[in-house]
């Protein structure tokens, strides 16, 4: 069997590992394409180039598997080939059923393909499934999946799907019909000769398998072998995963000894044949010298062998030219993320080593070195150059994300019962690797809440005059320094009322006043939600407040717009990337502190007088009207003064909705930073997400304006 | 040097097959397709050609038939790497013109041995 020919064999010699990595990223995209191919096919009217594309996806991986061990890789992916190879040849039907299983197979691929990478048992049985995709391969199930196994039914000649209508006749003694062939079986050795018993059951059980008779008299022999004459039009391999339920690929040997032809089939005299080890070896490779000439004729006695002449080659899908989606593999290369993490980090270094020079050219008399000067002025545009295009190489586009979403509405829409469609708008909007990652989880919340709470049931959105299916849209556009992503749906929208009530009820301190956007913010609020009962869907309503904090925490936020009965739309805006932020630098007696841009709103002189106690401790500061708390950064961060410092500057800043006034001597200006991860580098510490390095060498703390403004309110 | 164009959509089967081709000696053409076959050979020598069959774009059986209506692929050993060893499969490869088959999966150490067996010498 050529199966038994995988890496292990020489492993002492070409060590395959290597591949590995390869091929896990392969099968990755392979499986994301097959998915995507298959929510989009259309069962009624399933297009060539797409069942091809699909077969594709599913022969690739069981190619890879086989060659670098991965069995039970490679024997899922082989019925599901079976399946799709019958689907592009037109010799099966698509069906729902089909895709969903299709679907369900790539999940659990999926799992066995990462537990493989992480050295982990999958724990995953396939048998189940495998059987279920044989069925639908064999053209064995109508509508109910799981009644292959059980339905005994009586043995029938002739393939279901294949055979012409009448040609159905007795095995042995009637020539073949078209596609039967004549096997000879061997199974054994067996420790229990009843295992081949239920080898010989499975014929019974599986209609259109064809037929089996013992050629031993039902006694194995001398080395426990069992031998059997199978007449049948299933491959062998085909044969063999079945077989493989009751006995090892290894125990079972097939050796054809009869096919049909359109003109002449002589039925073979069964002969008996202990699997020859050369012969078998044979099987994996051949020259066509080796082969029969394509013209019926007899090789060798008793064995008349009979090939059907070679059919004029008909162009099929397969050869046609070039699909929409041409494999662009080769004008790309494929590099660790940790080579491009490196890359950025060392252009990073340089930003602040061209930033120390910058700051050093600037002592220099301009008219003395005015070759030097102008030799900084272009490092500075080339070191800026050199830093967007190292960070583009991480920038991927959105359809890295959005592409979940259409196969996870495709399942919300079953488990509730509802019309879902999914409308992505700006996929092609790149952003940050690290943030594509980080956004996936939040963005998933807010369009399963969406799909959950949002869409109504078909037979009230047909009351009340909108179309039976609810529509959600994903959309993604770039602007300026950030990437808005909107998850918008047509649904019932938010109702104030209702969201003011529960708002009382959760003792939530709300009044009528509040804008519209504070209204609706509340569903940000932890432990808030409005659905009427809990689903398994989006869960008990905790949820919304988590991705409002890590959306807070990418240095992002969130924002909800309503028109009640009409949907609601939830904007999320992120910078383009984590390395790079726009900061305010600010000292506080000899240290400098970066505040996020973001979050500034103003900053304002003020003197002592301004700042009155509260509480003993508490400081307020009173700014247009409203107190806010004031932070003293000198204080918060025991910052040492030789001289007292009275007055400075009151930076208003804004994060999760509340404001606060931080107390800092100067404003030294706005500039980019790269951002140095401190917990990394250093430990995690309270107020602070980062650092960075500034032009003159020394390290300044980036503020970490949520937590300042948390701690106020705790 | 001899020189092998293996031709597979698969990223990880190109990589072993060169890698095991390149260790022994061999200068080895990868191509992603048959399409990429055609476009990289160029006016290069190729010794002997490793294709596999399902690619996009063009398929092996394509390739073959491209490749023997120029003059000098006329002789030029051909092998088909397949998944399927159907007779079908092979009366296709043989019709188009392959020189054998092969069968996948394979371990480096069974390529080698079939690559010697075919390779003018």
């Amino acid at each position: 069997m050529s199966d038994t020919h995988t890496s292990e064999s020489s492993g002492d010699v070409f060590d395959l590992s290597q591949f590995h990595g390869v091929f896990y990223e392969e099968a990755g995209e392979n499986l994301t394409s097959m998915e995507a191919l298959l929510l989009e096919t259309d069962e009624s009217n399933a297009d060539d180039e797409s069942l091809n594309a699909i077969f594709r996806c599913a022969h690739s991986i069981k190619g890879g598997a086989a060659t670098f061990g991965f069995q039970d890789v490679a024997d899922l992916t082989h019925v599901m080939e079976t399946l799709l190879d019958r689907l592009r040849r037109r010799e099966l039907a698509i069906t729902s059923g089909m895709i969903d299983t299709l679907l369900e197979s790539g999940d659990v691929l999926k799992h066995l393909l990462a537990s493989r990478q992480s050295g982990t048992d999958a724990g995953i049985d396939c048998t189940e499934l495998v059987a279920r995709i044989g069925a639908f391969a064999h053209g064995t199930v109508a509508a109910a999946p799981a009644a292959v196994a059980v339905a005994p039914a009586a043995p029938v000649a002739a393939s279901l799907t294949e055979a012409p209508a009448g040609a159905i006749a007795s095995p042995v003694a009637a020539p073949l019909a078209p596609g039967e062939r004549v096997l000879e079986i061997a199974i054994g050795p067996l420790d229990q000769p009843r295992f081949a018993d239920n080898v010989v059951e499975l014929f019974g059980e599986i209609p259109g398998l064809g037929t089996i008779e013992p050629t031993d008299d039902g006694k194995p022999d001398a080395s426990q072998t069992r031998h059997f004459r199978v007449v049948s039009t299933v491959t062998d391999s085909d044969l063999l995963d079945l077989f493989s339920f009751h006995v090892s690929r290894e125990q079972v040997s097939i050796r054809e000894v009869g096919a049909a032809t359109t003109a002449v089939a002589a039925p073979v005299a069964p002969q008996v044949a202990a699997p020859d080890p050369a012969q078998e070896a044979d099987q994996t490779f051949g020259l066509f010298e080796d082969l029969p000439v394509p013209v019926a004729v007899e090789v060798r006695t008793p064995d008349a062998v009979v090939v059907a002449a070679p059919k004029a080659e008909a162009p099929r899908a397969a050869d046609r030219a070039a699909p929409a989606s041409a494999n662009l593999e080769s004008s790309t290369i494929r590099v660790p993320t940790e080579k491009v993490d490196q890359l950025i980090n060392l252009v990073g270094e340089m930003v602040i080593t061209q930033a120390m020079l910058a700051q050093t050219g600037r002592g220099l008399d301009a008219v003395v070195h005015q070759a030097m000067a102008t030799a900084l002025t272009d490092l500075e545009r080339n070191t800026r150059l050199l830093q967007e295009a190292v960070m583009a190489i991480r920038m991927i586009p959105m359809t890295a994300v959005f592409n979940r979403f259409p196969r996870m509405l495709r399942d919300l829409s079953g488990r509730l019962g509802k019309k879902l469609e999914l409308h992505t708008i700006g996929e092609d909007t790149e952003l940050d690797k690290g943030l594509i990652e980080k956004i996936t989880d939040p963005l998933t919340h807010l369009v399963r809440n969406s799909a959950d709470h949002g869409i109504e049931m078909p037979a009230d959105r047909i009351a009340a005059g909108k179309p039976e299916h609810g529509t959600v849209t994903l959309a993604a556009a770039h602007q300026g320094g950030s990437i808005v992503i909107e998850v918008r749906d047509d649904g019932r929208g938010l109702n104030r009322a209702k969201l003011l009530a529960k708002a009382r009820e959760r003792g939530l301190s709300v009044s009528d006043s509040m804008s519209d956007t504070e209204v609706y913010g509340l569903i940000f609020a932890p432990g808030f939600s409005t659905a009427a009962e809990v689903t398994d869907v989006s869960g008990r309503g905790v949820g919304m407040d988590v991705v409002k904090r890590n959306i807070t925490s990418l240095g992002g936020s969130v924002e909800i717009d309503s028109v009640e009965g009409q949907g609601m739309r939830v904007s999320v805006r992120l910078p383009l990337t984590l390395a790079i932020m726009d900061g305010m630098s600010v000292g506080v007696a000899d240290e400098t502190y970066i505040v996020p841009l973001a979050s500034v709103v103003e900053s304002i002189h003020m003197t002592a007088s301004d700042v009155k106690s509260v509480g003993g401790t508490g400081r307020v500061v009173e700014v247009r009207n409203e107190y806010l708390p004031l932070i003293r950064l000198d204080e918060l961060f025991d910052v040492p003064r030789s001289v007292e410092h009275n007055g400075g500057i009151m930076i208003v800043v804004e994060a999760e909705g509340g404001r606060i006034a931080l107390l800092v001597d100067d404003l030294i200006g706005q500039h980019q930073v790269v951002v140095k991860n401190l917990e990394a580098n250093y430990r995690k510490v309270p107020g602070v997400s980062g650092a960075t390095i500034l032009g003159d060498g020394r390290v300044a703390l980036i503020l970490d304006v949520s937590w300042l403004i948390r701690r106020v309110r705790h | 040097m001899t020189s092998i164009l293996a031709v597979d959509d698969s990223a990880s089967m190109r990589q072993m097959v060169s890698f095991t081709l390149r260790s022994s000696g061999y200068d080895v053409i990868e191509a992603i397709d048959g399409q990429d076959a055609l476009d990289k050979i160029g006016d290069r020598h190729v010794d002997l050609v490793l294709t596999d069959q399902n690619m996009p774009r063009m398929d092996g059986l394509t390739l073959i038939r491209e490749l023997r209506c120029v003059d000098r692929f006329k002789r030029t050993p051909i092998l088909m790497l397949t998944t399927e060893s159907s007779d079908e499969m092979k009366q296709a490869g043989r019709a188009a013109g392959a020189t054998g088959w092969m069968v996948k999966p394979f371990d480096p150490q069974r390529l080698l041995e079939i690559i010697s067996k075919v390779l003018p010498n």
